[in-house]
């Protein structure tokens, strides 16, 4: 870029660029335009269309860089207080003698209406809540777990003691509530003689019955290490200790896992004889 | 020669009936300081853009609902499966419709940059004091938009209902539920119920694409109301003052700059969307409250959350027999906290300040040591909270127990946040002591030189190197050195124009102006009383680029000289051979 002619050859550059990569645009486009037709094909959709773009930045980036004034330019930034002439006549326009703002009294009024209204205008956020919902500590400290409800894997199957495998945990429900968020629970085989702690649930032929849910913030405490008899969460690695009443030995979790009372009805399946021994999941404020 | 036409045409018509005119003129005059981190906002604008549009099409095909569907379509695993409508639908979108996909994987690639320039955007801001007076409206309003912007993330990534964001879903749901007091209600009237419940999805969908949209584009509208009525800050530097903005004009060099920046938004994002795979729901498969995807990580923007709640040890305590349950504190009150400090930070800094003087000129980093170093602190608290949101993939890789990982990462969000903002305090100090360019510059007689005078000022007082240790601000910014003298003329059209000229200064004021007095008012507002003189109209050119803003620009001009000339060399001789 030397030489006399300097200015006129770069800007000439820069114009022969600049037309390069608006071209290399409309290719893209085009090109994302055949992709579509043809049948469609995410990379390729996308690639036409960074290409059609990137050309067009290219392109407006040389423009202003090198074909039009940068910088150079000044403005003046006046400050922001007003003259005091201008405020004074600004409050005398706001609270002259007929202002609104000076009938103290009727004012008062007027905020005691307003602000009336906008308490009874929250009231209707209550239908969220629908009204024939059990309300929120009744929903939480409870779940449909109870004396004679039968636990049933996933697909609806009943549970014998046998069926539950040694060395994996079996994912297991209420039977007729298989949807709600607070009912699953795991049934494991350990060996009692194991047991630091006796399982608050009892157990049966060495099956014990948690609730699945993390007690710190709700995860399914999914992953069963059988040498330690423990499980642990996915979501924040709260390690529990089944065989110490799933007790919390590591993680952000503080309260055991709540057990399940079962024991077998005549048919030799797996039955609940009450609700778990503490509500499930999360803790919350009203939780005994 | 028809385009002018009818923009003439078009101009004439218009201020016929509106007067636009004179606003126009003004507009097209705007200032915008030359310099990158400028943009940034900008960046987070052009996101929400892409945001909008994307966001438009899915909205179209995708059915927000928990109803029983079974999905039929393309992708085999998942024919004939029972799942939700929401996630049915979802499915059908990235395969089914034709590119769906691209539009779905833009849409949450553009999310996750539109937060990442939102957050840099205020790391500028906040690291340079462009929040003082009087732009702390501007402040209040960005921090909301961050807060809005998350929370709409978070939803939008919840709605597919698929079992990772559901998993997320299900913290965030026990998170609120440990609020005391008003926890239990506020989470059941928010979800309509104990999780999950058939309202979610549709909820969040309607403050997804309405409500925080609606309320992110009122706000974007004050935000840059509020910003050409205050008009930029810039950064100290030859003729600049308290009183004047200087760079390039708003047309054309600025519009065209900034169109440029939009189309790399789009090509960016648009590339990404189209080769980089995110958020494969049809992987996860849907959300089912009894299984949990392992490792789960959550969109970046929400890890830091997670990592407290991982981090945060496990401490649960009764209040009058009452629960405060443990994700309490490292979720809603760490959480509060954040957002607090950002609210209340421009009234904070403000307090180690003398008087409430209205700033135009920004703090370089390094003239607010104290400043800087509460910044990195925080900063690398969050980075280690980052870094715990990933425990398990680090353990993964490095082969080590989750648990040690877990112990190492809160030694370290104990241990390092205050030695990493005393370091950057001392940075700061030594580079103001030294008036050296960069850290590379510095010597180590520099850095004893600075070391001798903090432990003076330890010894005098710790209070003395907390408190705002920049130098002081000269209260006479009307006549900077540097710009000694304004010189004024008439044109040929009998139009004013000024301009400001010293040693390595030569600012064109940005418009034409009808009287003489007009434009030395304008002057005098700009540079106080620096002699002015009346001379001939100068020849050639207004507004050459300055020598200053030529150097600054000399790097990239040469590369991209050279691209240029291979470029043309490249063209003419396809031509020439075409011929
Ligand atoms: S939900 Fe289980 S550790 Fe957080």
């Amino acid at each position: 870029m030397t030489g006399g002619d300097g200015p006129g050859r770069r800007e000439r550059a820069a114009s022969g660029l600049v037309v390069g990569a608006f071209g290399v645009s409309a290719l893209g486009g085009a090109g994302f335009a055949t992709v579509y037709a043809t049948g469609g094909q995410t990379q390729l959709e996308g690639l036409a269309l960074a290409v059609a773009f990137a050309g067009l930045a290219v392109g407006l980036a040389v423009w202003s860089r090198h074909l039009l004034p940068n910088g150079g330019y000044v403005e003046e930034h006046e400050p922001f207080d007003s003259p005091p002439a201008d405020l004074r006549l600004a409050a005398e326009a706001l609270a002259g003698p007929e202002s609104p703002v000076r009938r103290r009294g009727l004012l008062a009024m007027l905020a005691v209406a307003l602000g009336t209204l906008g308490g009874a205008a929250l009231f209707p956020l209550r239908s969220l809540l629908p009204f024939d919902r059990e309300r929120p500590v009744h929903a939480l400290r409870t779940t449909p777990w109870a004396a004679g409800v039968r636990l049933v894997r996933a697909d609806g199957v009943p549970v014998r003691p046998t069926d539950v495998p040694d060395g994996t945990v079996l994912t297991v429900f209420p039977e007729g509530h298989r949807g709600r968020g607070d009912v699953p629970a795991f049934a494991v085989r350990l060996d009692p003689a194991r047991f630091v702690v006796p399982p608050p649930g009892g157990n049966v032929a060495g099956v014990v019955v948690y609730s699945l849910l993390c007690t710190h913030a709700g995860c399914p405490v999914a992953l069963y290490l059988k040498e330690t008899g423990r499980v642990l969460c996915p979501c924040h690695q709260s390690n529990f200790d089944l065989l110490a009443g799933a007790r919390p030995i590591a993680g952000p979790a503080a309260r055991p896992l709540p057990g399940l009372p079962i024991s077998l009805d005549a048919d030799g399946f797996l039955t609940a004889i009450g609700d778990f021994t503490a509500p499930p999941g999360p803790g919350f404020w009203s939780l005994k | 020669m028809i385009t002018r036409w009818l923009l003439r045409r078009l101009g004439r018509s218009l201020d016929d009936r509106l007067r636009t005119a004179p606003v126009l003129r003004r507009a097209f005059a705007k200032v915008f300081p030359d310099h990158w981190s400028f943009m940034l906002g900008e960046l987070a604008l052009y996101s929400f853009v892409v945001l909008v549009l994307t966001g438009i099409f899915l909205t179209l095909f995708f059915e927000p609902s928990t109803a029983d569907t079974v999905y039929s379509g393309s992708y085999a695993p998942l024919d004939g499966s029972r799942t939700s409508a929401a996630y049915a639908s979802t499915v059908r979108l990235s395969f089914d419709v034709r590119a769906g996909l691209l539009m779905r994987q833009t849409h949450h690639w553009a999310a996750l940059l539109f937060v990442a320039a939102i957050v840099l955007h205020l790391l500028r801001i906040f690291f340079t004091g462009a929040f003082r007076k009087p732009r702390e409206i501007n402040w209040l309003i960005g921090v909301t938009m961050l807060a809005l912007a998350l929370f709409n993330g978070f939803t939008g990534y919840s709605v597919p209902d698929d079992l990772l964001s559901g998993t997320g879903l299900r913290i965030l749901y026990s998170v609120t539920q440990s609020i005391p007091v008003l926890g239990e209600w506020l989470v059941f009237v928010a979800a309509g119920g104990e999780f999950p419940t058939e309202e979610m999805v549709p909820r969040m969908f309607v403050s997804h694409v309405l409500l925080v949209p609606a309320a992110l584009a009122a706000l974007i509208a004050a935000h840059l109301g509020i910003l050409v009525r205050q008009k930029h800050s810039q950064f100290p530097g030859p003729g600049r003052t308290e009183n004047n903005v200087v760079g390039s004009l708003f047309w054309p060099s600025y519009t065209m700059r900034t169109l440029a920046l939009f189309a790399w938004v789009l090509a960016v994002t648009f590339a990404l969307g189209g080769l980089a795979q995110i958020n494969p729901v049809w992987i996860y498969g849907p959300f089912d409250p009894a299984q949990a995807t392992s490792p789960a990580q959550p969109d970046w923007y929400v890890a830091w959350g997670d990592g407290a709640l991982r981090l945060f040890p496990a401490v649960e305590f009764r209040i009058f027999g009452h629960l405060v349950a443990s994700p309490f504190l490292p979720g809603v009150v760490f959480g509060g906290l954040t957002f607090a400090g950002l609210y209340l930070w421009p009234f904070l800094d403000r307090r180690h300040r003398r008087g409430q003087l209205s700033h135009q000129l920004l703090d370089p980093p390094r003239e607010h040591p104290a400043r800087l170093g509460f910044g990195v602190a925080v900063l690398t608290l969050f980075a280690v909270l980052l870094a715990a949101a990933a425990d398990d993939i680090v353990a993964k890789i490095f082969r080590i127990p989750v648990l040690d990982v877990l112990s190492i990462l809160r030694v370290l969000a104990l241990a390092l946040p205050i030695p990493a903002g005393v370091l950057a305090y001392l940075v700061a100090r030594v580079l103001q002591a030294s008036g050296g360019r960069g850290v590379g510059d510095l010597t180590r007689q520099d850095v004893r030189s600075v070391r001798r005078a903090v432990r003076a000022r330890v010894g005098a007082g710790v209070g003395a190197v907390t408190a705002g240790s920049g130098t002081p601000p000269p209260q006479d910014w009307a006549a900077p050195a540097d710009a000694d003298r304004i010189e004024l003329w008439r044109d040929r059209a009998g139009r004013w124009r000024w301009r400001c000229r010293g040693a390595g200064v030569l600012l064109t004021a940005n418009q034409l102006y009808l009287s003489r007095d007009e434009a030395e008012r304008a002057a005098r507002t700009a540079y106080g009383d620096l002699p002015l003189r009346e001379v001939e109209p100068p020849g050639g050119a207004v507004g050459v680029p300055a020598a200053m803003v030529e150097r600054a620009g000399r790097v990239a001009g040469r590369t991209g000289g050279y691209l240029t000339l291979a470029a043309v060399a490249y063209w003419r001789s396809r031509r020439s051979r075409r011929r």
